[in-house]
């Protein structure tokens, strides 16, 4: 128990990637295998890279929602919104800046929504966060008018799938953003501020905490995340389609979190084990794809995997289960 | 205000707002104020409403429960499959039945024996049970058995309209939740955990016991639903119900019951259903609003009750 616990819990998401990509090797020994074509990396590494780039931004800012004790059930929403924006600016014939700002800026004013609603209103995360959850799709269809709407800008489609020497550009902008928020956060008093706020939010405003303003700026970075993570869904495929979009997405997001190591209760985060925990999840999804199992049926060794995290992480859990060894010895 | 008029004024808003809704969608549309759209809105809404009975329950106790649109998907394909297999349809519902208040009995257990988050753990069940659907199958698939016909084919004389088997069931559900949630002492138990889990354990109630009887009901019933999606569309689909466990929770949040918990009405769910099934029988009247508008409706109402609930409660801690 001691020795678990003097343990980085970041180990646990790293032990789970090693072995899924073990498991890969051992059934295709070409899993990490990556060749160069026209100045351009390919191979299955470099896939879960590339697919996995938007969860990496959405666990971004979920793990500093997390920390604060609370949870954003409306990303995938926002992404679906956001996509929907730009694509169909964009359609309409205004340029490459007017595009992605309008969808950054539904995510902002999304996050600025969600963070007036929790922080100031005093209202439960996932209640507040749930009315643009609903809304936010809503939204999204109404501006597509439910159809998928083409992209044909190349510039915009940089986002989601261009290279930077042979390296595709939307993994390395998601690991830029959080190598800054790493430094900016620990670096700095702010990561404590969000862990203090998440601990305990009473004690931290007596310290002399802006607990409100700490807790609301959460919120709307989170929501910023999410809008360029619908841009960067928006650009990979070349279209928005206001209905798939970001489908599922908020769940993914907290589930890499959690898998990470950043409890739900709030009061610590760890953006290194957001980081692998997102890995994990892509990697885990694009094994299914390669052992061919139907995108459908995905989702059943994910739901064993949140049980086993959930399990492992659960003080009582882990009480049971000693009492349960000893019990056998005597 | 009375004490006891402030503690329903949720469930007085919900009605009051169903009631401007249908007199200006009666008033706006043609043909509106009719027995058929009235009756439509139960049989239309079923599935939702007996997910949406089941979600109360939970939700009473403080918890939350996402799987129950999965389960839905997971029932319908699993009857068509059964049936079509030549199993008898009796016995196909009972094991659909069984096994949604297994999966609810489970998750329940977890969420309390661990303590683990509810919403993690309904998660999970949610992408079991979806996957599972599938699994099973990855294409709908048609019903042609004469059980299965005869109840979809019937329906209950009641002067010019008649109630369809889902209308009744719907009723049925909502009539029998009502009296399980506030007439019996597991209701209470229900009520008292979501106030307070442990004071509740102090007083000697049986905490573990009634979290996890509410989410094996809350299972059965979403397999209930499934059951009557698939008999209301004459096929089994694993997509069916995607989406769902969020009308639901609007439904109920809608209804004036707290999502956290200790605070509710199960007559507020059957309000929120029928203000849900009234926009979007309006957008359909209507014809020239897209039907996306529903989301953004609903959004905005549930906006409006957590404000309002919001109020109250401040009202509630400024009056003691």
């Amino acid at each position: 128990m001691s020795k678990t616990k003097s343990l980085s819990p970041v180990l646990w998401p790293l032990i789970g990637l090693i072995v899924l990509v073990a498991l890969n090797l051992a059934l295709n020994p070409a899993f990490l295998k990556i060749t160069v074509l026209d100045g351009r990396l390919y191979g299955l590494p470099i896939d879960i890279l590339n697919q996995g780039a938007r969860g990496l931004v959405l666990a971004l800012g979920m793990t500093l929602v997390i920390a604060t004790g609370g949870v954003d059930l409306s990303v995938g929403s926002i992404m679906a919104a956001a996509g929907a924006l730009a694509a169909v600016l964009m359609a309409e014939g205004h340029g490459l800046a007017a595009a992605l700002s309008a969808g950054l800026g539904v995510g902002l004013l999304a996050g600025a929504a969600n963070g007036l609603l929790v922080a100031r209103l005093g209202i439960q995360p996932i209640v507040a966060t749930l009315i643009l959850m609903v809304v936010g799709r809503g939204a999204a269809q109404l501006m597509t008018n439910g159809e998928v709407v083409l992209i044909k800008s190349d510039a915009f489609a940089f986002v989601g799938n261009g290279t930077v020497l042979g390296f595709p550009f939307a993994p390395l902008l998601a690991i830029a953003l959080f190598v800054a928020a790493q430094f900016f956060l620990r670096c700095t008093a702010s990561g404590l501020f969000i862990e203090a706020v998440g601990d305990n939010e009473t004690a931290s405003r007596f310290a002399g905490l802006g607990a409100a303003r700490v807790k609301g700026l959460v919120y709307v970075f989170c929501g910023l995340c999410a809008g360029l993570a619908g841009l960067m869904a928006a650009a990979n495929i070349r279209a928005a389609d206001s209905y798939r979009m970001g489908e599922n997405m908020e769940l993914d997001a907290i589930f890499a979190v959690v898998v990470g190591g950043t409890a739900l209760t709030g009061g610590r985060f760890l953006l290194l084990g957001s980081f692998v925990g997102a890995l994990l999840l892509q990697t885990l999804t694009t094994t299914m794809y390669n052992l061919g199992v139907p995108p459908a049926v995905a989702p059943v060794p994910k739901a064993v995997l949140i049980l086993v995290v959930c399990l492992l992480q659960s003080e009582h859990a882990r009480r049971w289960a000693v009492s349960l060894v000893k019990g056998g010895r005597k | 205000m009375s004490p006891n008029l402030r503690r329903q004024a949720p469930l007085l808003a919900t009605a009051g707002i169903l009631v401007i809704l249908f007199a200006t969608a009666a008033f706006l549309y043609e043909g509106f104020f009719s027995g058929r759209v009235v009756v439509n809105l139960f049989s239309d809404n079923a599935v939702l409403g007996i997910v949406a009975v089941g979600m109360t329950l939970v939700i009473f106790t403080g918890g939350i429960d996402l799987s129950v649109g999965a389960v839905v998907g997971f029932v319908s394909i699993f009857t068509a499959i059964m049936i079509q297999r030549g199993l008898p349809p009796a016995l196909v519902a009972a094991a659909a039945l069984a096994i949604g208040g297994g999966l609810g009995a489970a998750m329940g257990a977890l969420i309390h024996a661990f303590r683990l988050p509810a919403f993690l753990i309904t998660l999970a069940g949610m992408f079991l049970a979806r996957g599972g659907a599938f699994w099973i199958s990855t294409e709908s698939v048609g019903i042609d058995h004469p059980v299965a016909n005869v109840l979809s084919g019937f329906e209950l004389g009641l002067g010019p309209v008649g109630l369809p088997t889902t209308a009744l069931t719907v009723i049925g559900v909502t009539v029998l939740g009502y009296v399980v949630a506030h007439h019996t002492r597991f209701g209470r138990n229900l009520l008292a955990i979501g106030g307070n889990e442990n004071s509740s354990v102090l007083m000697g109630l049986p905490v573990g016991s009634a979290k996890v009887w509410a989410y094996t009901l809350n299972g059965v019933l979403a397999a209930l639903a499934g059951l009557v999606a698939t008999i209301y569309t004459g096929s089994g689909n694993p997509s069916t119900g995607l989406g769902l466990e969020l009308d639901a929770i609007a439904v109920v949040v809608i209804g004036g019951t707290l999502l956290a918990g200790g605070r509710g009405h199960m007559l507020g769910t059957l309000l929120g259903l029928l203000v849900f099934g009234t926009i979007q029988t309006a957008l359909l009247f209507d014809g020239r609003l897209s039907s996306w508008w529903i989301r953004i409706v609903v959004g905005l109402l549930l906006l409006v009750f957590i404000l309002l609930q919001r109020g109250l409660l401040r009202g509630a801690a400024r009056g003691k």
